[in-house]
This record gives C-alpha cells, structure tokens and sequence, in this order.
C-alpha cells in the first residue's frame, strides 16, 4: 500500500509537483500517465527514496519514505527511466550485485537468478556483457534487477521505450503477469500500455492530477457521448432524415473517411452520436430492415483513452497559457 | 554495523573488478612502476648509487600527484552521468557504505602499486644495509598520502558528472597542498606556519626520515576523513534542491 500526501516539488522556481495525492491499495496495477516533464518521474523518484519532496509525505505500509527510507526502499523494486545499468559488468554478476546490495543470502543467489532469466527472457545473453546488450535486453535486465529480491512494490518508469513491436508486447505480457501478486505502478507517456495493463489510471499534467479512476469511469466521464459510424445503401437524404428521428440520437452528421474514394454515390456513411450508454443499434438495424434498405457497415467507436487523456491535458494547458496571458 | 560493513566490501569488489576488468588498473599500474623503475635502476646503474631518497621524496609523490585523481575521477562522476546513481540510493544502502566502499578499492589499488615497488628496497637490501627506519616511514608516508589524495579525488568525482572537471580539480587541490611548503617565502610569517602545517610535504618529511609522530598521521586521518565526509555530502546533494 503506497500513500502519497499533498507531495510538492519545486526545482528552483519550476514546480514539478504541485501537491498531489492518492493512494495505491496492495495488488493494484496503477498506470500513471502524463505526457513528458508532467512530473512523473520526479513523484517516482520522491516515493524511491532518491530524492525527498519539498513538501508532503509518502507512506509506504505505515513507513515514512523519508524517515524510515531504508525499510521502505527494501519493499521496492525500481526501473528507473532509461534504464541505467553498468556497462562494464555481465548479467550474472550484475544481479548477483544487486542481490548482495539486497542482503539475499548467497545460497539464494543462483535459484534467484535462475527464475528470473526465465521470467525476462535472458537465457541467451547470461553471460554477455551489459554494454554489448541491445536496447530491449537491457530493459530486461533493469527488469530482472527490480524485481530479484521479489519486492511487494514494483515502480516501473516508461519500461518499453525504445523497444521494437515485439518486445513491447512481451514485456506488456511480463508487466500483467507480475501484476497479478504485486503492487505496480507503472509510470508511461504511452496509451496502449495503460489499456492493457492497468485497471486503473492516473492521469498528470503539470504536476497536478488531473483524473483518477479506472479506464472505463475515465471514458466515461470524457466522453459524454458514444458513436456510432453506419454505411447504408439507400436514397442519402432519406437515411439522413430517418437516422435523425432515432430515438435517442443525438447528433447525425457525414462520415468523412478520407482513406475512402467517394465513388459509390448511392452509399451514404454517418456518424451517429448518442448518450453515453445508450446503445442505437438494434433500433438502427431495425430501421433498415423496414425501409428495405442494405447495411453495409455498422462500427460502434468507444472511446478511446487516447481521446480522454489529450482532453484533459489539452484543456489544462489551454487554461494556464489563458490565465499567463490575462 | 554488519550490514555497513557487508555493504561497504560489496561496493569495494565491484570496484576492484571494475578497475581490473577495464584497462585502468594495468595502465596505471604498468606505468606507475615504469616511471618509478626508471628513476629507480638510472641511479643504480648510471650513478651506482643504491638510493631509494629521490624516489620517495620525488618521484612517487610527482607520479601521485597526476595518477591518483586520473584514477579518482569516474568513480562517482561516471554513475552520475549514466545514471546508475540512481539504482545505488534507491538500494537499501546508505551514503556512506558507497563512499567508503568506492574509497577501499582506490587505496587497495594504490597500495598495491606500492607494494610492488617493495622489490626496491630488497634490491638495495641486497647491496648494502638500509634504514628500515626510514624504509617503513617512507612507505606509511607515501601509503598515507595516497590514501588522502584518493580521499580528495572521490570528492573532486562526486562534484560532477565530467570526469576531465573530476581530474582538473581534485589535480588542483592536490597540487595546491604539495606547493604550500614552497611558497613560504612569499607569505607573511604569520601566515607561514599554517601554510607550512597544511603542507603535505611538511608532514611526508617527518614521515620519510623515519621519524613516526603522531601529529603527522593525525595530519594524513584528518584529511581522509575531511574529504570522504565531504564526498558523502555530494551524494547527499540530490537531497538539497529546492
């Protein structure tokens, strides 16, 4: 259980962290989203222990972060961002380091390392030096290191940067598995992963939280409507006029694809919008069937948590450039 | 106290095997002892003195005076660059146990680069009767001073993350300490004591005749102590801002 209090940080003038809370109940996978500089890394590196914050407490199961660091950085696994490590060492040296730095026993040091080469995938390159590692084993080792002496709280900073398609997959896959017994956070600029990944999301800007919930509440709030896109063969301006009167639709309006050519002229493509929940398609179905006109194409968009999170860190940049300028 | 101590040796072998596993501890080792071999066997066989004066009071102090903070200055500053600063704080370990175990490995390496100078003395041993006296200051002295300006460019190294800045200030302040003797006579006599007592030299001399007195090892203590304190205190700067 991690609980973070009123935290603030200034770096000279900036302030990075403008008094943020929340709470991460054991076994949760957060996602903490924001886009770059909103001040993710400096909230993970205050709950790390690498640095304190200029105001506010981070209480890690009752210990102070600050306090009592050394019990609360026992607890935790971290990656930090851009995954340091050292170049000149070879995997098992380097886990064996950090198990001693941990104070596991040496009789634990080859089962230890033995589960974790399995679960990051490092068999091939145990023995390689760090420094000849591509890009995505050494994000396993950062892995393999934050997570070796089985830490009940793992802090994961942007962890598939710079990682080709399949390896995102694979450490995403990694990320689910671990979630499932461990406190997570996971901290990421990147959308698709929080979706996969997390029940739960935080979204930052400018150091200030600006939504918490889960992806569904977030979309939901967001949003405000669902759409509907429809393909239907049959006289244009009858479709329009009949999808208008659907019970329930809010808005009809063209859909414009501009990866389709227009050619097909008796085909007629609209964007119904609805209220939230309000699902239209069986009535529109309906519809069709009765008018004896053709479907062609019925697609429900949900909205994406892409669309939320440009909403709400938009809207607050807009809002400070305003307040700056007045 | 333990742990500080388990934690501290860990550190010192990942440095050791850092110092051999690059080229570091062979280059300077190898040219550590070419130079003083030169000085050593051109007085043996040009002068046919058997002497180990000139390389003591000389040339080794000479030879540490530019190959200590070379070997100094990635310590720190090369985790503050790559970031693995970052992975150390956040272990559960303290400041100190990274300063001191960093520390360790840097005096093991300077130590073993004097020890291997100890095939000197068995030379001239061979030849003639030396003053073990002089023999066993002169090597605490040298031992002493290494240790100090290792203690000097850890805290030089932990001031930045380049490592050429690391090496040029912990030269300069390791310089500045060796001329203070020599400088005397330009400062008022007042100040000429203190400067003189602050002098490494001053305190090597006692040491180099044979002579052990406490004030001069207390001398050596304090700067190691002054300097390693000092380099906790730049780990412990990330702390500070803001």
């Amino acid at each position: 259980m991690i609980e973070v209090r009123n935290l603030t940080k200034h770096y000279g003038p900036t302030r990075a962290l403008d008094s943020v809370s929340f709470t991460v109940p054991t076994g949760q996978i957060l996602g903490f989203l924001g886009p770059n500089g909103a001040g993710k890394t400096t909230a993970m590196k205050i709950i790390t222990g690498y640095m304190p914050p200029t105001e506010g407490e981070v209480v890690v199961d009752s210990l102070d972060a600050i306090e009592q660091s050394l019990e609360v950085r026992r607890k935790i696994g971290y990656l930090p961002e851009s995954t340091p490590l050292y170049t000149d060492m070879n995997v098992i040296d380097y886990l064996n380091f950090v198990q001693r730095l941990r104070g596991i026993p040496k009789s634990e040091h080859t089962t230890r390392n033995k589960r974790m080469i399995e679960l990051c995938g490092l068999g091939e390159v145990v023995r390689k030096d760090i420094g000849e590692l591509s890009k995505g084993y050494r994000q396993r080792v950062g892995l393999a290191q934050a997570m070796v002496h089985d830490p009940e709280i793992l802090i994961l900073d942007e962890p598939t940067v710079g990682l080709d398609p399949n390896q995102i997959v694979e450490i995403r896959n990694l990320i689910q598995t671990l979630g499932r017994e461990k406190t997570l956070i996971l901290c990421t600029h990147i959308l698709p992963e929080v979706e996969a990944a997390c029940r739960r999301v935080l979204i930052i800007n400018r150091g200030r939280i600006v939504a918490d919930g889960t992806t569904s509440e977030l979309r939901a709030a967001a949003s405000g409507r669902d759409r509907l896109t429809v393909e239907i063969k049959g006289p244009e301006g009858e479709v329009r006029q009949a999808l208008e009167q659907v019970n329930g639709a809010a808005r009809v309006a063209h859909a414009d694809d501009g990866d389709r050519p227009p050619a097909d002229t008796s085909t007629a493509r609209f964007v119904v919008e609805s209220a939230p929940g309000r699902d239209l398609r069986e009535t529109i179905f309906t519809l069709v069937r009765d008018r004896s006109w053709i479907l062609l194409e019925m697609r429900r968009d949900a909205v994406r948590l892409e669309d939320v999170f440009r909403q709400l860190t938009r809207d607050t940049q807009a809002d400070r450039e305003e307040a700056s300028v007045s | 106290m333990s742990t500080l101590l388990a934690n501290t040796w860990t550190f010192t072998v990942k440095e050791l095997r850092g110092f051999f596993n690059s080229a570091v501890a062979y280059v300077v080792l190898t040219l550590f002892l070419l130079i003083a071999g030169w000085f050593f066997s051109t007085s043996l066989f040009l002068v046919g003195q058997a002497d180990l004066r000139e390389l003591f009071s000389i040339v080794i102090p000479l030879v540490f005076l530019f190959f200590i903070p070379a070997l100094t200055m990635r310590v720190i500053a090369e985790e503050k660059k790559s970031g693995t600063i970052e992975l150390l704080v956040t272990m559960p370990v303290r400041d100190i146990e990274i300063v001191l175990g960093k520390y360790f490995a840097a005096v093991i390496l300077v130590a073993s680069g004097l020890a291997l100078t100890f095939a000197y003395p068995l030379t001239i041993s061979i030849l003639g009767n030396p003053d073990s006296g002089a023999l066993i200051g002169g090597y605490l002295g040298l031992f002493l001073m290494g240790a100090a300006y290792v203690a000097i460019g850890m805290f030089t190294s932990g001031l930045t993350q380049n490592q050429i800045i690391a090496f040029i200030i912990g030269f300069v302040i390791i310089f500045a300490l060796y001329m203070f003797d020599k400088m005397l006579m330009f400062v008022p006599p007042s100040l000429a004591s203190v400067l003189e007592y602050a002098s490494v030299n001053y305190h090597f001399q006692n040491l180099e005749r044979g002579v052990i007195d406490s004030r001069n090892v207390v001398y050596y203590l304090s700067l190691i102590v002054l300097f390693l304190f000092l380099s906790v205190r730049t780990l412990e700067a990330r702390k500070w801002r803001g």
